[in-house]
């Protein structure tokens, strides 16, 4: 496929113009532009199937048009009375077309299939660097466990863009924040897990989607060619925000990717630095208010009202109904109070936006977010939306709280 | 016997109004109930699909919120397939099956009530949730997408909980349907119908019933166990408590897979009940027909997992759904082969079932091929959940079974109502149709092939212009729809000319030596097939 950016912009002028003219005549069987072995090996065999069901279609619809032309009533044609083949020779003329098929299915199409599969399968050989991609609610959390880095990458697409009714954005819900660094040339070997329901990872460019099944871990690889950006999207339905759920990867050349590997180690450590810092309220508040556009307000909305019946209000004081499961847990934590949401205590806030609520959509932010981002998200909702706390919720408070749950896990799982 | 049929005929007097249709056990009466209820449903569903092709006009659109649009989807694709074409197959079953077998009615008749009345109580169901969600209460009918993936299904709202029981009723209303046919088919044929010797429809639809027994418990099973998960704190679909979400797909599959033949088999029958009509030739290839059907049904229950190559699946998985599906291809294949032969070298002329027969092998081989590449483990990564695959799946259930049943409708109405229909109409019916339903989703298959994911309310920009040619062409498709029921008006009110019995030159079968339209009872004599 075109790929604009390499463009100048006069070409890219006409290009746009003729977009839909272009798209028509760039070949629309085809994939998105291959970048991977993989997606290399999917497209050939996507050619070569394409190939073959049309001109099994074209042989069907030969004999379907021809008979319909030439075998009607209206031309005085007179009806034949067989009812299947007699002589040896018809025999072997029904025979043919059969054994074909099946010549096509286990040849043809299926030795080439084995390979794919095969070579699919073989994530492991070779590999020089292995990248754990967990799926959630909606942001991908990359992690480069050799290299002690790991972000949440999540949809940076302007809310007004979205709002707007008419977008113009070039990459409108195919941007995040963080993008995923792969190098070029290294086969990086890819586990994926999920922290909720099963997200599935589809990056077109690489010939690759694998589901991320909660609780288990899938693996899959990729060796990428070219340097450049690649988006993609989640794959498997994930509640309301499967749409708002984008993939980039940005693969950079291996000097390159060294050089993003130190940085990336750097901020790293700096934003642990950070969070054992004190932050003052005015700073909580801007990253509050950032953090809860890309992680809340898919569900809590962008005003905190939420939507009736499935996801609370955070505004103190506004009514809401929904299952006992949900209620009754508002209650017992202090935030729901005769039919009416009330601003609980700090501690259970920082408690719920960590490990979210067991049995509804309420999912644990804990391993996507850092301790900054949860102290700045609860901060900004204690004193958002009418709520006027005066609240300030330092890091150092959401850490002791992960370290807590660290602790009451460990002697759960050493008294088991 | 031929004595006390007579005086049967003499009694023929019937309850009238609501009273005759909430009791009835005559198998046309029921017949109609289930095609009635299937059109209905037939429309809302397409209101649904034209709201999802609203929404997807361009990006950007609010019409629904992401919420409501997973909703529709959802209710999308559980109503089309449960409440629209299943029922209306099993209208298709109960009125013509008695008849084309020379029986006075369907074995068990009271069976035959219950398993039809089920049906409006789970409908009632599966939608209460939209209306209770006025009320305040819950959120919505269900939301997860008609595969119910579990964990998504155990997190969602309490429409999960009303779906459930709608598959629960669901199930019941088959399970009674298909035993009523098996056992109908089994003792009820004329002397002299050997299995044989059964119209294609009948044999068709003993498989239908065979695979629905066998098939549709595992799903009533999965929606329990659903349940459980839900509110008495099992483990089945959650790796915490050591269960596994993918056990839901493997559940679900396991029935959703054999459904899709569930709903194509009795279209397969239709196809060698009216190609043979107009083309005033036998059935080509009856013997391979029927061995063709049981080599399907059998496969079909053995290759479910290939609609899970992207769940995570050991090597030696991915070959063995990978090549056992690529089996199907055989006996699918040798239906083809078949329908062309009937129509080979034949007088043939072009009323409108005709017409609709001839578009449902176009449309439902496009649809078959198609599975063909979506059989490719690897492939399937790029395919699968892509619009690739929505394209492929639209043409194989509404290329092949929804054009079948439209033939069907417009093949025998005139035999249930004893009226033609409008030609002229049913002509421009099936042309729009043709139109419409390939420009929706050819646009699809190119929409897949260049990374649109399905369930998702919104878009990035490079996918605009075939969105908008698509939902254009689902316009198209939905207004065309109107036609069909102005033809079942004009049938129905007596607007067309009177129908023969025979209704088309060379229709064979013992449903067009009764008078059009039968009467209540079918046979005075029982036939004799010789």
């Amino acid at each position: 496929m075109l790929n604009p950016r390499r463009l100048s912009p006069g070409a890219a002028g006409v290009c746009a113009a003729l977009a839909p003219a272009l798209a028509a005549a760039h070949n629309p069987f085809e994939f998105q532009t291959p970048v991977t072995p993989i997606a290399h090996e999917t497209l050939h065999i996507h050619d070569l199937f394409l190939t073959i069901i049309g001109i099994l279609f074209s042989l069907g619809m030969g004999f379907l048009l021809y008979a319909v032309i030439r075998h009607r009533r209206s031309r005085g044609h007179a009806p034949a009375t067989f009812t299947g083949p007699r002589t040896p020779g018809q025999w072997i003329l029904v025979a043919l077309p059969l054994l074909a098929l099946v010549f096509i299915d286990y040849v043809i199409m299926g030795i080439p299939a084995y390979h794919a599969v095969v070579a699919m399968a073989n994530t492991k050989e070779g590999a020089t660097l292995v990248v754990k991609i967990t799926g959630s609610q909606w942001a991908w959390r990359y992690e480069y466990p050799d290299h002690g880095i790991a972000f949440t990458s999540s949809l940076a697409t302007p809310r007004e863009q979205m709002e707007s009714g008419s977008p113009t954005d070039p990459n409108y819900l195919l941007e995040v924040d963080r993008p995923l660094v792969l190098p070029v040339g290294e086969k990086v070997r890819i586990l994926l897990t999920s922290t909720d329901v099963i997200h599935s990872w589809w990056m077109p460019a690489f010939g690759i989607k694998q589901d991320a099944v909660p609780g288990f871990l899938r693996e899959s690889w990729v060796k990428i060619e070219t340097p450049g950006v690649y988006r993609g999207q989640c794959g498997e339905l994930c509640g309301v925000g499967h749409a708002y759920l984008p993939i980039v990867v940005e693969a950079k050349t291996a000097p390159e990717f060294e050089q993003w590997l130190v940085q990336a180690r750097s901020a790293q450590g700096k934003m642990s630095a950070e969070a054992a810092q004190t932050l003052s309220a005015d700073d909580l508040l801007a990253r509050g208010q950032k953090a809860y556009q890309t992680s809340c307000s898919a569900c809590h909305q962008q005003n905190g009202l939420g939507l009736p019946g499935a996801f609370p209000p955070l505004a103190a004081g506004q009514g809401f109904t929904a299952t006992p499961e949900m209620t009754e847990e508002l209650a017992r934590r202090g935030f729901y109070h005769e039919g009416k949401i009330v601003l609980g205590a700090v501690e259970q806030h920082v408690d719920i936006v960590l490990r979210g609520i067991a049995g509804t959509a309420m999912p644990a932010f804990g391993p996507q977010l850092d301790d900054v981002d949860i102290a700045a998200i609860v901060t900004y909702e204690r004193n958002s939306f009418g709520n006027r706390s005066g609240d300030v919720v330092q890091p150092a408070i959401v850490s002791a709280a992960r370290r807590e749950v660290n602790d009451r896990e460990t002697r759960k799982e050493a008294s088991r | 016997m031929r004595h006390a049929a007579i005086e049967y005929t003499h009694d023929e007097h019937q309850p009238r109004g609501l009273a005759r249709w909430l009791f009835t056990t005559n198998h046309k009466d029921i017949g109609i109930l289930y095609m009635l209820f299937g059109l209905t449903f037939f429309v809302v569903g397409g209101l649904f699909a034209e709201l999802i092709r609203a929404q997807l006009f361009q990006p950007g659109q609010h019409i629904l919120a992401p919420e409501a649009y997973n909703q529709v989807i959802t209710l999308h694709g559980l109503v089309m397939v449960f409440a629209a074409l299943m029922p209306v197959t099993a209208g298709f079953a109960n009125y013509l099956i008695p008849m084309m077998i020379g029986a006075s009615d369907m074995a068990l008749p009271r069976l035959n009530n219950w398993g039809f009345w089920l049906l409006p109580v789970a409908a009632v169901v599966l939608v209460l949730p939209f209306f209770l969600k006025m009320l305040g209460i819950g959120n919505g009918p269900i939301d997860t997408g008609w595969t119910i993936y579990a964990p998504l299904s155990v997190q969602s709202g309490l429409g999960v909980d009303f779906a459930i029981f709608a598959v629960f009723l669901l199930g019941a209303s088959s399970l009674l349907a298909s035993i009523n046919i098996i056992v109908t088919v089994k003792n009820m044929r004329a002397p002299g119908m050997t299995m044989m010797k059964m119209p294609l429809f009948v044999w068709s639809w003993l498989m239908t019933s065979l695979l629905l027994i066998a098939v549709f418990p595992a799903l009533i099973a999965g929606a329990a166990m659903l349940l459980t998960d839900r509110h008495f704190g099992t483990h089945f679909f959650s790796a915490a408590g050591g269960g596994d979400p993918v056990l839901w797909q493997h559940l679900f599959w396991f029935f959703g897979h054999p459904e899709v033949y569930i709903l194509l088999f009795p279209t397969a029958g239709i196809m060698s009940q009216i190609l043979p009509t107009f083309a005033r030739k036998p059935i080509y290839g009856y013997r391979a027909q029927v061995y063709s059907y049981w080599a399907i049904a059998a496969l079909s229950v053995v290759v479910w997992a290939h609609h899970m190559f992207t769940s995570g699946m050991p090597v030696g998985g991915q070959l063995y759904f990978m090549y056992s599906t690529m089996a199907i291809s055989v006996p699918l294949a040798v239906l083809f082969f078949c329908w062309l032969g009937t129509i080979w070298r034949g007088a043939m002329t072009f009323e409108t079932p005709m017409l609709f027969a001839l578009g449902y092998i176009t449309l439902f081989g496009i649809g078959g091929l198609t599975g063909l590449v979506l059989a490719d483990a690897v492939a399937d990564q790029q395919y699968h959940n892509s619009y690739f695959l929505v394209a492929h799946f639209h043409y194989a259930l509404f290329g092949g079974p929804i054009m079948g049943v439209i033939a069907a409708a417009y093949y025998w109405l005139p035999k249930i109502t004893g009226h033609m229909y409008n030609e002229r109409a049913g002509k421009w019916h099936f042309w729009l149709t043709m139109i419409g339903f390939n420009t929706t989703f050819m646009a699809q298959f190119f929409l897949g092939a260049a990374g649109m994911p399905r369930r998702i309310p919104d878009y990035a920009l490079q996918f605009t212009d075939l969105n908008m040619v698509s939902s254009a062409g689902a316009f198209v498709l939905g207004a065309a729809q109107l036609l069909l029921l102005y033809n079942v008006i004009v049938a129905w009110r007596g607007h067309g000319r009177p129908a023969s019995d025979r209704v088309w030159e060379a229709a064979q079968g013992l449903e067009f030596t009764l008078p059009s339209p039968p009467p209540y009872h079918s046979f005075t004599d029982q036939p004799v097939i010789s």
